[in-house]
């Protein structure tokens, strides 16, 4: 049960340099796949484009393709209100629980805002936010 | 393995060094009075043959280069007249004029014998069928592992090069033990051998091989060995020299170089020092008994190590490690020799990170600054920002020991790097020197 929470997020490497993000854009918009998410994580040099898409194992299909190193990484959407205080009570959760949060980045949508969490024990970071009445994005929203 | 020759091949080595001296002082003494070349040379550098007290005067000695053979195209520095040649090589020239080298009857012999003495030292004898399947014709490759096989006692099957189905059949029919060819020949054997349904490991009485004429590296030996079942054994020679002249002994553990033959020096290319046993540089050879083509401290561009110590097989004569690249990809950061073959070789121990490469080299301000770009591989591609960092430290700090000098390492997108373009794209230089 835990598992139809656990969201497949696509992790692409890719040089620092002007034109690389339109590539892997340009890539997934050929394909006909929709971005529901994203974030740049920016090291020395490289970086780490994170994207939430309607059809990963398509994305990760056709990036692969195109020479790009592409990984799944499982990931978690958290709803939050869209107003203030909105993120404060999801942090609030997430510090009770003792969660750690590796990275996050958060979308605000029609219906709601999200804020997806890579944590590192993902099955029971799954089950203490439920427990503490917390709304998570479904895996199936993203295929 | 019992040795050819072993009063020499077991001679002391202070009576090797005797014997060394003795022959390099009436070598220099010749061509000093025969040979105009040579001659000229040794004034220019301000030496007289009187100066050569001891065997560590080789070093007062000017040294010779591929240049001078090219110059001196086709004979010109010849010491011998034509009618007493037997025979002529002629090198490919890939990197310029071809060169011509001829041999008198007795350097045929010392050819011969140089590789009788490592033909034996791993196992080959009579009983034997050697498969020769280096080229036969103006290079040396087939006609010198030939003669040196014939003069062991080995019944010699001369294949040459190409129709390779056919060369595996003649290696069954024939019960072939020994083969001498290039290692990715010998690779391209075994694929061939996979397709018609033979295996060079349970179909055939292959046991050894005698590889070389290009370069190849201990991780290669190991597939070679097992893949095929034979063992590999790393053979070293050039036109110059002869042809292939020396191979290792069954111990693997470096190519001897007979002394009586060959005079040999490690030196740092860019200053022309000689350095000691175990350091890095580049091998400088003098034939001490070469009759038609003498060469006296010949750069031949190949770097390697003079192994220390004495091999176990009790062979007293030098051993030099295996060929690491060529002296003229070298490149000097910050004062420091850089081979781009080091770099390779310290990637192939990094599985993280893909083997190809490309170096960056830059002065920023007074100081050069070296980078190394390589591609992340796909199993060590991670999600984690921080994983990747640890990645690219731990590659920095591979190159930095086994370069000595600091180099910054770059992780680049797969399929960015230079495959196939040769040496030229793996080394950017953009010091404005």
């Amino acid at each position: 049960m835990e598992k139809s929470y656990i969201v497949k997020q696509i992790s692409i490497f890719s040089e620092n340099r002007p034109g690389r993000l339109a590539a892997i854009a340009g890539a997934l918009r050929d394909a006909g796949i929709n971005i529901l998410a994203f974030s740049i994580a920016e090291a020395d040099g490289f970086g780490v484009v994170r994207a939430l898409v309607d059809r990963p194992e398509d994305a990760y299909r056709t990036l692969t393709d195109l020479g790009f190193r592409v990984s799944f990484t499982d990931v978690i959407g958290v709803k939050m209100r869209d107003e203030p205080g909105g993120l404060s009570d999801i942090a609030s959760i997430l510090g009770d629980a003792g969660i750690n949060i590796e990275y996050a980045y958060a979308y605000s949508g029609k219906d709601a805002a999200v804020l997806i969490l890579r944590v590192d024990q993902v099955e029971d970071a799954v089950r203490q936010i439920l427990a503490r009445g917390g709304e998570l994005l479904k895996a199936s929203l993203s295929r | 393995m019992a040795p050819w020759n072993p009063r020499t091949e077991e001679m002391p080595l202070d009576e090797l060094r005797r014997l060394q001296f003795k022959l390099l002082k009436s070598l220099v003494y010749r061509l000093y009075s025969f040979n105009d070349f040579y001659r000229r040379r040794m004034k220019e550098q301000q030496v007289h043959p009187d100066d050569i007290r001891a065997l560590e005067d080789v070093a007062k000695l000017p040294f010779m280069y591929k240049s001078d053979l090219r110059d001196g195209y086709p004979d010109r520095i010849f010491s011998a007249e034509q009618n007493e040649l037997v025979r002529y090589h002629v090198s490919s020239g890939t990197t310029g004029k071809p060169t011509v080298v001829g041999y008198t009857e007795r350097d045929i012999e010392n050819w011969s014998e140089s590789l009788a003495r490592a033909f034996s030292s791993c196992g080959l004898g009579r009983g034997d069928v050697m498969q020769v399947s280096y080229g036969y014709g103006l290079f040396t490759g087939g006609l010198g592992a030939h003669y040196g096989a014939e003069r062991v006692g080995a019944t010699v099957l001369p294949t040459s090069v190409g129709n390779t189905e056919r060369q595996i059949e003649l290696m069954q029919d024939l019960r072939v033990t020994a083969i001498a060819c290039t290692p990715s020949y010998l690779l391209h054997i075994g694929e061939v051998a996979e397709k018609m349904g033979v295996s060079i490991k349970n179909d055939t009485d292959l046991r050894m091989g005698f590889l070389g004429a290009e370069p190849w590296s201990e991780q290669m030996r190991g597939r070679i060995e097992d893949w095929l079942g034979i063992r590999a054994y790393d053979i070293y020679g050039t036109s110059e020299l002869s042809g292939p002249m020396f191979t290792e002994c069954a111990e693997q553990q470096g190519i001897h170089i007979w002394g009586d033959l060959a005079l040999i020096e490690i030196i740092d290319p860019a200053t022309g020092e000689v350095l000691q046993p175990g350091e890095q540089g580049e091998l400088t050879i003098t034939m001490l008994q070469k009759e038609a083509l003498p060469m006296v401290r010949y750069r031949i561009g190949d770097l390697t190590a003079i192994e220390e110590g004495t091999c176990a097989c009790g062979r007293t004569h030098p051993r030099i490690g295996r060929i690491r690249g060529r002296v003229d990809d070298m490149l000097i950061v910050r004062g420091i020799n850089v081979f781009p073959s080091q770099v390779e070789h310290a990637l192939l121990e990094i599985p993280e990170v893909g083997r190809h490469f490309q170096i960056v080299v830059d002065r920023k301000g007074a100081l050069d600054s070296m980078l190394v770009r390589v591609e992340v591989s796909e199993e060590a591609f991670s999600d984690k920002i921080t994983e990747l960092m640890v990645i690219k430290k731990a590659v920095e700090h591979r190159l930095r020991s086994s370069l000595n000098v600091g180099v910054d390492v770059e992780l680049v997108e797969p399929g960015t790097l230079p495959r196939f373009e040769g040496k030229s794209k793996k080394v950017v230089d953009r010091r404005s020197l």
